[in-house]
């Protein structure tokens, strides 16, 4: 696509904020037949010297590596001193093959295996399997991997760009990087938004025209790169850079201290828990509690975890909380959640579905097994109990009848348990027109799946982009009456989904009267802010 | 703690996943490393269906994919078999810490 000027703009995904106007460097990965040819007699020597160099660099970066970095470079050293895994390779190289194409072959294949099957942890293990693949190649062909020559503020683009790669390349020179592989769940990319790096993935288009040096725009807010930018695109952009900087300062202060708006009131700020691992990477005094945690993970894989699985996998969050309140989710399998074994398949339009309440109502045991190990981790911590998918009362009396039968069978076999307060969420249109009717001792707002139905549009269909919109006045509305409920029957009322994270829709929020939102862990300190200049008088700027 | 238990030669010994995300690479690599200080022929495998291997190697055993609550089982035989396999379940059941 060419724009004014001559812009030309390749779009991608944005993986971790941030804006650069700066000369392009392309980094040109090695390849199997790029490497200088080796001949049988030499090929062993020159394997066992690159095995050697690259276990020096690893060593090297270890040593300066935080935490996340250090995890991923020693499973990489480890690899290095694997017999089971070399010892194939020298076999091939024993049998004619040369270093370069035997180690090739052999790390693509284990790759294919890490990748193969529905494990995703394994799966982004295979990112570490290429990334020591790359690093032994290297050394075999003598590439240099120093970044020391290119022009401070540069703008790395690459097909791809590996992890351990990322952690070498000097990030004080280069500025941010546009690559064409990866994810936003990719090891770079949680690697990237840790250390600040504006990353744009998943770039699209030709990249083999664009030379280096050639002046860019990354756009990482956006997801997109504009190659030789017009002096318009270039002013626009370092308007929002200043604006960025400021933002970026004010909320980093902001990130441990409470919620509170201009006016002084207040705001509850917890976080969303997808999966334990994400309580890494923020400090429990950053927040108010656990508003939503999705039981989901237990799940992967097709494990049906027994109770005390459940039981130790709840304390721990608990624990990790430290006495702040933590929600915990029933499992929500269905829609877009399939759970093998549990969901059920064929079915026409699984959102509108058994899924959610409804699915678990008619696996009781499965359902009794979760609402045990609730009850009994909450003996130990504040946690509160919450179903997803209630459409119509009746469901919330099921489940509360059987959460008493639990309770009861607990407290006859006298296993130590809690009596969790049991909530609700509001997501489907009948539940938030009526909220008030549905004896719930919490409502939690889940607007993701509310947009969704109330605008009639798939969250997953790009095509209905407009028409998904939180902004929809009915949203609002509904949002609004489910705040009204929760007053009126004095019960707590929180917003988990999506639209709590996005610091542009904190103020419709508050206007909703809501001052509890649940958001993703990257976007406390953003939201914070948010909370803090509501209620600003107009025109005042800090 | 389950006891160590003798058979064909082997030494056996279990314990069960306790980190909420399983066997991730650190702990792996820690298993890997503790495995190698011995020299007996140490193999693991997740739950009783699993395959046994080589505890030494960080690709095998990170391809096992045990998750939180699966029972990894210990193997050993040869020279320090029961010292292997009550430090690998120490290992496992001190949930890898140091």
């Amino acid at each position: 696509m060419t724009g004014p000027g001559g812009e030309r703009v390749l779009h991608g995904i944005s993986a971790a904020d941030g804006l650069v106007i700066g000369g392009v460097v392309v980094d040109v990965p090695a390849a199997p037949d790029g490497v200088s040819g080796a001949n049988n007699e030499t090929a062993r020597p020159s394997f066992d010297a690159a095995l050697a160099q690259a276990r020096e660099e690893l060593a090297t970066l270890i040593t300066g590596a935080d935490e996340l970095a250090g995890e991923i470079l020693e499973f990489q050293e480890a690899l290095l001193e694997d017999d089971d895994l070399l010892d194939p390779v020298k076999a091939a190289i024993a049998e004619g093959k040369t270093a370069a194409e035997a180690w090739s072959a052999h790390l693509d294949n284990e790759v294919a295996i890490y990748r193969s099957g529905d494990d995703a942890y394994l799966a982004a293990r295979a990112e570490d399997l290429l990334d020591l693949k790359q690093r032994v190649l290297r050394a075999l062909s003598g590439t240099s991997l120093a970044t020391a020559e290119v022009a401070p503020g540069s703008i790395l683009l690459a097909q791809d760009l590996t992890p351990s790669r990322f952690i070498e390349i000097d990030w004080s020179r280069v500025a941010g990087a546009a690559i064409c592989g990866g994810s936003k769940t990719s090891h770079v990319a949680i690697l990237a938004r840790a250390r600040g790096v504006p990353l744009v993935v998943g770039l699209q288009g030709d990249l083999s025209s664009v030379a280096s040096g050639v002046q860019a725009l990354l756009d990482a807010d956006r997801g997109r790169l504009v190659i030789a930018p017009s002096p318009e695109t270039c002013a626009g952009a370092r308007k929002r850079m200043a604006l960025h900087e400021e933002e970026v300062e004010s909320a980093a202060a902001l990130l441990e201290k409470p919620a509170v708006t201009a006016g002084g009131e207040p705001v509850s700020v917890q976080i969303n828990v997808d999966e334990p691992s994400i309580l890494n990477d923020i400090s429990p005094d950053a927040v108010d509690g656990i508003g939503l945690t999705r039981t989901e993970f237990l799940f992967h894989q097709g494990r049906l975890p027994d109770e005390e699985t459940q039981y130790a996998a709840y304390l721990r969050i608990a624990q990790w909380a430290g006495g702040r309140p933590v929600t915990i989710r029933t499992l929500d399998a269905g829609g877009d959640k399939p759970i093998a074994g549990v969901t059920v398949d064929g079915e026409s339009n699984p959102f509108l579905g058994l899924r959610g309440l409804r699915l678990s109502l008619v696996r009781d045991k499965l359902f009794r097994t979760q609402l045990r190990a609730l009850a009994r981790a909450a003996a130990e911590a504040p946690l509160r109990v919450m179903v997803p998918m209630v459409t119509v009362p009746e469901e919330m009396e099921r489940v509360r009848d059987l959460f008493d039968e639990v309770l009861a069978d607990l407290g006859h076999e006298g296993v130590a348990h809690g009596h969790p307060p049991l909530g609700m969420m509001v997501e489907v249109p009948a539940a938030a027109l009526m909220a008030e009717q549905f004896m719930a001792d919490f409502y939690s707002i889940g607007s993701n799946d509310l947009v969704q139905y109330v605008t009639a549009s798939a969250r997953d269909n790009p095509a209905l982009t407009a028409l998904a919109d939180p902004r929809n006045p009915a949203v609002l509305e509904l949002i609004g009456r489910t705040v009204a409920a929760a007053r009126k029957r004095q019960v707590d009322v929180s917003l988990c989904g999506d639209m709590a994270s996005d610091p542009e829709l904190v103020p419709l929020l508050l206007d909703s009267g809501l001052r509890s939102l649940s958001v993703a862990p990257a976007q406390v300190a953003r939201v914070k802010l948010a909370v803090s200049r509501y209620g600003r008088p107009a025109g005042q700027e800090a | 703690m389950s006891g160590l238990v003798k058979e064909a030669g082997y030494v056996h010994g279990a314990a069960v996943i306790q980190d909420p995300t399983g066997l991730h690479a650190r702990p792996a690599v820690k298993l890997t490393k503790s495995a190698k200080r011995h020299g007996a022929e140490v193999e693991v495998r997740a739950g009783e269906a699993g395959n046994w291997v080589n505890a030494k190697s960080p690709n095998a055993v990170m391809k096992l994919k045990a998750g939180h609550g699966e029972e990894l089982q210990f193997r050993a035989r040869g020279e320090d078999a029961e010292a292997a396999v009550a430090q690998m379940v120490a290992l496992v059941e001190r949930d890898f810490q140091e």
